[in-house]
């Protein structure tokens, strides 16, 4: 049944795509689709996926590892630096209080010391790969929950080295075996002195910062030259993969090792190239990551041991979440950015996988017991969407909108509702403007912290999903009169535009957008007040710049108006023939290509001299030829 | 030396023959600032104190601009508007501006001759510029006779050179505290004949 390579190709992607589109047709997140069909698939239902499932799961971890690449390119070392003692404080609690934890939990059941160990920190370590992407998916990573989650997922990242250093010593008190057939996770640091590791660590690091300003940097530029796309998504590829390997041999978490090569290249020019490249790979790796754990969830152990498995299950989970809870508490996040952290990091992570299975070789751990403990894991791991669900449908909102403040609005602002969503650098902008005219706009923000803030500022703030209906219609939507989408995440944007125009066609819509992509989509989309936030700045830009060469200012005034309009009627134009969407291999390409067309149409347009108001010169030639006089 | 502040109006300057080579002409001269409305204000947003400020630090004031549709260009009309506040430059405390000397500095498309009574445009140029003396009048400024540089239109580029220069003069004599007789017999003044008939 399991045979070729193709027909398990087939079957990845089928129950990927099935599963995930329901998924998110019930409004679930893609993690809970993606765990569907790995079940599905697996060996307890339809039995298209035997033995190799672990395998697969191995390969996958691979997403994992291009994740936090991408999650480096997007932290600047300076922001990294400046998160030193939330990593290591906010880290160390939650690492250190959940072993302790479980140690005592474990010893009280009975279990040797050693395994007893193994399993805490196995416990310890929450899913990367799970918490990340369900973060990104919502956008949540600015938010005070989002840097907290990401800095303790990092201090495990870290941890887990030493961790795996550690299991051999575990294995040597009790069977010293530690034989050829794990040669391969063997590595060049266990076989120095410590405080030669130590000094392994640090050079590997610094290989990796030297590689990536000395090497990569000059690399891709040769390869940019070339012009050659795919050769580009082959570089960015080897960079992942020589990254990988390098922390590999030194015996470090490669998934670490991808971060800082992030970090690196954070602020080079290939930022945004890199991750446009690799998004979609790391996506479906992930993806298959999940559908692999679905697949390795072990039935029969299940049924067998059902009760245990569930108290344990439970008992894991609940203790997880108290330290979560607790370390919060002492990082004096507010309420709600608590719970979100508790219950995104509550599940045992993908380094379970891997610490469960080297113990298990090293034989400090029984075949049983490793099982249970995976089962355990992968459950868990399956609750985690369910669970976040449950806490921003059921909890949150009650924590998040009770605080509120009702201010008597006068009656212009009660005629004339409008709902501001998004109050970041722009949105901040409009809302103080509305302000200074005694026009309270309701805010919509997903940042507790700034909610709680402008709540004290008197703002009628409500904090949350905007695209959800419930939160648009407990801030009043259907008695709004306009509503203001200022989050520069397109996804964000379009769902909430789409939510409005079906539900609430009365509303009338303003929305931000980046650039002139997000501008076409949305207007094929049938949305027609767009903004492009970078469209008035640059040309107030370009007219000082003429301004400072000696042209008039009021004539650049009447120009730049005059520009506006032609190049709010081509992009009306060229909306109607791109068909973008997420074709992002051939997204530069295409830019480029269309760069080429406006910059054709302006060479057309020629040297514009737009009108011949108050134009003497012209009116001074006209009448030479002419018998009139003025 | 009395100061003298152009309050100049042109809203396409770099189209104006005529006007460019006036203001070009008399850039620079000592005590002599000229005040470009459309480049300081492209946005018609006047800063009115520092409007009154400039006013109140120098004795003689020219309003100099293009004579469109017989009249002012907008923005000067809003500077008008905006600027000669009440209390401060006309009504019972409005005394900032009271004994400055004012006039207009203007140049238009039609020659001399159509401005007058028997000319197509029927009025000449000093009764379709009453609006803006008895504006000064309110202001409890002297009023002068405008100079006028008319039928820019046609004008050869060596009339225009003399106009310039004149221009010039008239700057360095109002300088020079000229009465508003001695002005009146200024030959430049006199050379437009239609200023008189009124």
């Amino acid at each position: 049944m399991t045979g070729s390579l193709l027909f398990m190709a087939i079957v990845f992607l089928a129950g990927a795509i099935i599963c995930v589109s329901l998924a998110k047709r019930l409004g679930l997140s893609s993690v809970i689709g993606y765990l569907l069909a790995g079940i599905l698939i697996g060996p307890y239902v339809l039995g298209f996926i035997g033995e190799e499932g672990d395998d697969i799961l191995h390969f996958a971890e691979f997403g994992v590892v291009m994740m936090l690449f991408l999650i480096g390119l997007e932290i600047e070392p300076k922001n990294f630096w400046n998160m030193r003692k939330t990593i290591i404080g906010m880290g160390g609690i939650q690492v250190g209080g959940t072993m302790l934890l479980s140690f005592l939990l474990f010893s009280l059941l009975g279990f040797d010391w050693e395994v007893t160990l193994v399993i805490s920190m196995a416990i310890a370590l929450s899913s990367t790969a799970i918490a990340m992407q369900t973060i990104k998916e919502k956008g949540l990573m600015p938010t005070t929950f989002g840097t907290s989650a990401f800095s303790i997922l990092l201090f495990q990242d870290i941890i887990v080295i030493f961790m795996i250093g550690a299991m051999p010593l575990l294995a040597n008190t009790g069977n010293t075996t530690t034989t050829d057939e794990h040669s391969t996770t063997a590595n060049l640091i266990e076989s120095l002195p410590l405080g030669l590791q130590t000094l392994a660590i640090i050079s590997s690091v610094a290989v990796i910062i030297v590689l990536g300003r000395l090497i990569i940097v000059p690399m891709l530029r040769k390869v940019a030259k070339t012009g050659v796309r795919e050769l580009l998504i082959a570089a960015a590829f080897l960079i992942v993969f020589g990254i990988s390997f390098i922390m590999e041999l030194v015996g470090l978490s490669p998934a670490l090792g991808a971060f800082l090569g992030g970090v690196v290249l954070s602020n080079s020019e290939f930022k945004h190239e890199l991750e446009s490249t690799l998004e979609p790979f790391k996506n479906l790796l992930l993806g298959l990551f999940f559908m692999a754990v679905g697949a390795s969830i072990n039935f029969i152990v299940i049924a067998k041991s059902s009760l245990t498995i569930g108290g344990l299950l439970l008992a894991i989970i609940l203790l997880k979440a108290l330290v979560l809870y607790i370390t919060a508490q002492v990082f004096k996040l507010k309420l709600d950015q608590k719970l979100l952290l508790t219950f995104s990091l509550a599940q045992v992570g993908e380094f379970a996988f891997v610490l469960l299975s080297f113990a298990f070789s090293l034989h400090i751990l029984e075949q049983e017991q490793m099982d249970m403990m995976l089962v355990i894991t992968a459950l868990s791991m399956a609750l985690t969407p369910i669970i976040s669900m449950l806490n921003e449908r059921v909890i949150l909102p009650k924590v998040g909108t009770k605080q509120s403040i009702k201010r008597p609005m006068d009656h212009i602002a009660k005629s004339h509702k409008i709902i501001l969503v998004g109050f970041g650098h722009f949105g901040s902008t409009i809302g103080r403007f509305l302000r200074s005219h005694g026009i309270e706009a309701t805010i919509l923000d997903q940042d507790s912290n700034r909610v709680d803030f402008l709540r004290k500022m008197g703002f009628e703030v409500y904090y949350g999903d905007a695209t959800r209906l419930d939160l648009l219609e407990s801030a009043g939507i259907a008695d709004a009169k306009i509503i203001i989408v200022a989050t520069n995440k397109l996804n964000v944007s379009k769902a909430i535009s789409k939510i409005v125009k079906e539900k609430y066609p009365h509303v009338e819509m303003l929305i931000r957008t980046k650039n002139r992509d997000d501008a076409y989509e949305l207007l094929n989309l049938g949305h027609e007040n767009i903004y492009r936030e970078s469209l008035e700045t640059s040309l107030a830009m370009a007219s000082e710049v003429l301004h400072k060469i000696g042209f008039r200012k009021y004539t650049l005034k009447r120009q730049v108006k005059n520009f506006i309009k032609y190049d709010e009627t081509s992009l009306r134009r060229l909306a109607k023939t791109s068909k973008r969407g997420d074709d992002y291999i051939f997204k530069a390409r295409k830019e480029l290509q269309e760069q080429e067309e406006l910059l054709g149409a302006d060479f057309k347009r020629g040297i514009v001299d737009f009108d011949k108001h108050w134009d003497s010169e012209h009116i001074r030639k006209a009448l030479e030829n002419s018998t009139t006089k003025l | 030396m009395k100061k003298i502040l152009i309050i100049f109006s042109h809203p396409k300057l770099e189209k104006s023959r005529a006007n460019r080579s006036l203001i070009e002409h008399i850039r620079g001269k000592d005590q002599v600032t000229i005040h470009d409305l459309y480049e300081e204000y492209p946005d018609f947003h006047i800063d009115v104190p520092r409007e009154q400020q400039l006013l109140e630090q120098h004795d003689i004031i020219i309003w100099h601009h293009p004579f469109y549709w017989y009249s002012c260009p907008p923005l000067m009309k809003q500077w008008i508007d905006m600027v000669l506040e009440f209390n401060w430059a006309y009504g019972p405390k409005g005394k900032a501006l009271h004994n400055k000397i004012c006039l207009n500095a203007i140049t238009t498309g039609g020659s001399k001759e159509v401005y007058c009574s028997a000319g197509y445009n029927s009025f000449t140029v000093e009764q379709f510029l009453r609006p803006f003396e008895q504006t000064s009048n309110l202001c409890g400024m002297t009023y002068f006779p405008p100079f006028a540089v008319m039928g820019t239109h046609s004008i050869s580029d060596e009339v225009l050179h003399n106009y310039k220069i004149s221009y010039g003069k008239l700057i360095d004599l109002l300088q020079a505290d000229l009465s508003l007789q001695d002005f009146e017999k200024l030959s430049f003044i006199n050379d437009i004949p239609q200023l008189k008939t009124t």
